[in-house]
């Protein structure tokens, strides 16, 4: 062999293959960008327009004149009922769903992977996390979030801050009631990945437990993790506005997706882009979250790679 | 090859006995146990092959995992090189690892679909060395040429290749941290005929050259007579016969080795047409309940009254060669009556 073609072959890292083979993806790439465009215009836009999601105006007449615009320059998606430019609150809103979606969905994710794989992987505490499992699947979600805002809601507000602390609050509650279906389905999957032989020959070789975890279960379960994941972050945005529709989440002027959501539903004869604007961008979320599992799924696979 | 019986076992095992627990009923108490091995002794000498053959279900795969420890054995020891690995701690056992490792059935199953060549040939060396990149880079690529795999395929997964060169695959990262003891556990069984004869070439090539010493479990009785130095045929979770290869294949002794061997095709026509099948009865029984005295007495041609009720012991019958029979009992008067019937019970519950 010449040097040439061994510095050629150099063992290179997943992660070029990974990216070349996630451009492929078409429907990634746009979703990529249009979750990109979301962010954007939620973090960056309340920079540029810069009006307050929570202004009404304090004069009654004006503000009886503001209230329920269509849209126009000054706002271009209109007003609400009290007058309260649509636009802004969308971008502020975004912030929130986003947020809430994203860090929900982790942590309904880690939950649910960690007791997946350990009751497939450990017989001896399998009995016990599924049971466990079971106990929460049993539980009626919605009474015991509400309880657990109830309980706790004013404690954590009083440590961390009333916007802080609702939304550790709700994305915790959220994380901790919705981790189920990914345990299960990650507990079939390892179940039946610990009995291929290239555990057993892993094991021959003397790897331990947690790097055989680590190298050869977890990658192998990522498909079925990824879709769990994307369905997760539409679940947790939906959760998380009806919480605040109970009045249980975020203080009432407070907006989010789901929360404008809820408040255009009255309206909805009257005005319904009220409902379709938040309804949109939900949606839009959803799927490009959605497309960009998939595109991450078939990139992360070799069998797929390069074809 | 080398005459092993001039050199001292590198392998002893002493009644390995492998039992998998039965459990049924709402509590799922213990009810029973499948004895997979029951009671199985041999040694492997430094620098040979033991073929172990047997057909499916006789419990040669678990065997040759019990050797590597992959299962907790039930009874018995495993001296690998000096010490029982039977009984080994779990950090001195994984110190242990690298002298012993394995070749698997199934090429495409042993290896994870989602590394690469190079990160499944390393893995080993991950695990048992303390180098850096560049030197366990050097390391797989002079694995790889030793199986005689291209270099500029380190970077490609298990499923851009074919069987054979999985398999090589495989033999590399088995090779990787300088074993003495290799398990071959079915290594060609999944691969076509062609490319069977390369691999064992191979294995016998590497064997040549780094003094490797093989429990080669196959159920190809040819493929085992072109490798194996000394065969033991098991039945039933225990060994029958444990014979040098020739001895054994021009005559067997067991009387279920013979019927095996009558079943290897004969190359020569003439020879072919001569060629005597001997066609057992019946199933083989359950390995839960095996039938009480000799493990064959359910299906044995040459059946006696004392096979049903007392175990035949392994014994060197003649200078090498060990049969468990009663037919070699030196008090035994000569052959059983050939009118027994075949008596069929402890029937496993389906049949095929």
């Amino acid at each position: 062999m010449t040097d040439t073609t061994i510095q050629t072959d150099k063992p290179r890292g997943p992660w070029g293959d990974v990216w070349a083979q996630f451009r492929k993806h078409k429907g990634a790439m746009a979703a990529l960008v249009m979750l990109g465009t979301l962010a954007v215009f939620c973090l960056i836009g309340p920079l540029v327009w810069r009006i307050d999601p929570n202004f009404i105006e304090t004069d009654t007449v004006k503000m009886f004149k503001m209230r329920n615009q269509g849209p126009s320059f000054a706002h271009p998606l209109g007003t609400d009922q009290l007058g309260r430019d649509m636009l802004a609150r969308m971008m502020f809103g975004g912030r929130i769903s986003l947020a809430v979606g994203t860090v929900a969905m982790l942590v309904a994710i880690f939950i649910g992977t960690t007791v997946g794989v350990l009751a497939g992987y450990f017989r001896r505490i399998d009995g016990l996390l599924m049971r466990l499992t079971d106990l929460f699947l049993a539980l009626p979600l919605l009474p015991l979030l509400l309880v657990m805002m109830f309980l706790f809601r004013d404690t954590v507000a009083g440590i961390l801050g009333p916007r802080l602390g609702t939304f550790l609050l709700i994305v915790m509650a959220i994380g901790l009631t919705s981790w189920m279906h990914a345990a299960r389905i990650v507990r079939g999957e390892v179940l039946a990945l610990k009995e291929r032989e290239f555990v057993l020959a892993a094991r021959s070789i003397g790897t331990p437990s947690r790097r055989i975890i680590i190298r050869h279960i977890l990658p192998n379960v990522l498909s079925p993790v990824l879709v769990a994941a994307t369905l997760g972050i539409a679940a947790a945005i939906i959760t998380e506005s009806v919480l605040s529709f109970l009045g249980l989440g975020f203080p009432p002027d407070f907006p989010t997706w789901g929360r404008l959501l809820y408040d255009g539903i009255a309206e909805i004869r009257t005005y319904p882009e009220r409902v379709i604007w938040p309804g949109i961008a939900i949606s839009l979320t959803v799927l490009s979250v959605n497309y960009i599992g998939d595109g991450l799924r078939d990139a992360l696979d070799p069998r797929i790679r390069g074809r | 090859m080398a005459d092993g019986a001039m050199k001292s076992p590198l392998v002893q095992v002493r009644g390995l006995k492998m039992h998998f627990p039965i459990h049924a009923g709402l509590l799922r108490r213990k009810v029973g146990a499948v004895k997979a091995v029951d009671g199985v002794s041999f040694d492997i000498f430094e620098g040979e092959t033991l073929g172990l053959v047997g057909e499916s279900g006789c419990g040669k795969s678990t065997v040759g995992r019990a050797l590597l420890r992959l299962y907790e054995l039930t009874e018995g020891s495993v001296v690998i090189d000096g010490e029982d690995i039977a009984t080994l701690a779990p950090d001195a056992l994984r110190k242990k690892r690298p002298t012993m490792q394995m070749v698997f059935q199934d090429p495409q199953a042993s290896l994870n679909p989602r590394m690469t060549v190079a990160a499944i040939i390393g893995e080993p060396l991950d695990e048992h060395t303390g180098w850096d990149a560049a030197k366990k880079t050097a390391r797989v690529y002079e694995l790889m040429d030793q199986v005689g795999l291209n270099r500029r395929f380190a970077n490609r997964y298990p499923h851009e290749f074919s069987g054979g060169q999985r398999q090589r695959i495989g033999i590399a990262r088995a090779l990787a941290l300088n074993p003495k003891f290799i398990v071959c556990d079915e290594p060609i069984a999944a691969l076509d005929v062609s490319i069977q004869a390369q691999v064992v070439n191979l294995l016998e090539d590497l064997q040549d050259r780094l003094g490797l010493t093989y429990l080669f479990i196959s159920h190809d009785l040819s493929m085992v007579r072109h490798i194996a130095d000394r065969v033991a045929v098991m039945y039933l979770g225990q060994i029958a016969e444990l014979s040098p290869r020739e001895a054994l294949y021009a005559r067997p002794l067991h009387p279920y080795a013979e019927a095996l061997l009558s079943a290897v095709p004969e190359p020569d026509p003439t020879m072919e047409s001569r060629r005597q099948r001997i066609i057992l009865k019946g199933d083989v029984p359950s390995p839960a309940n095996p039938p009480k005295g000799c493990n064959f007495c359910t299906r044995c041609p040459k059946v006696m009254a004392v096979c049903r009720e007392v175990e035949p012991r392994l014994a060197e019958v003649e200078p090498g060669r060990f049969v468990a029979c009663h037919l070699f009992d030196n008090n035994a008067g000569g052959q059983a009556s050939p009118g027994a019937e075949v008596r069929e019970h402890n029937q496993q519950g389906e049949q095929r």
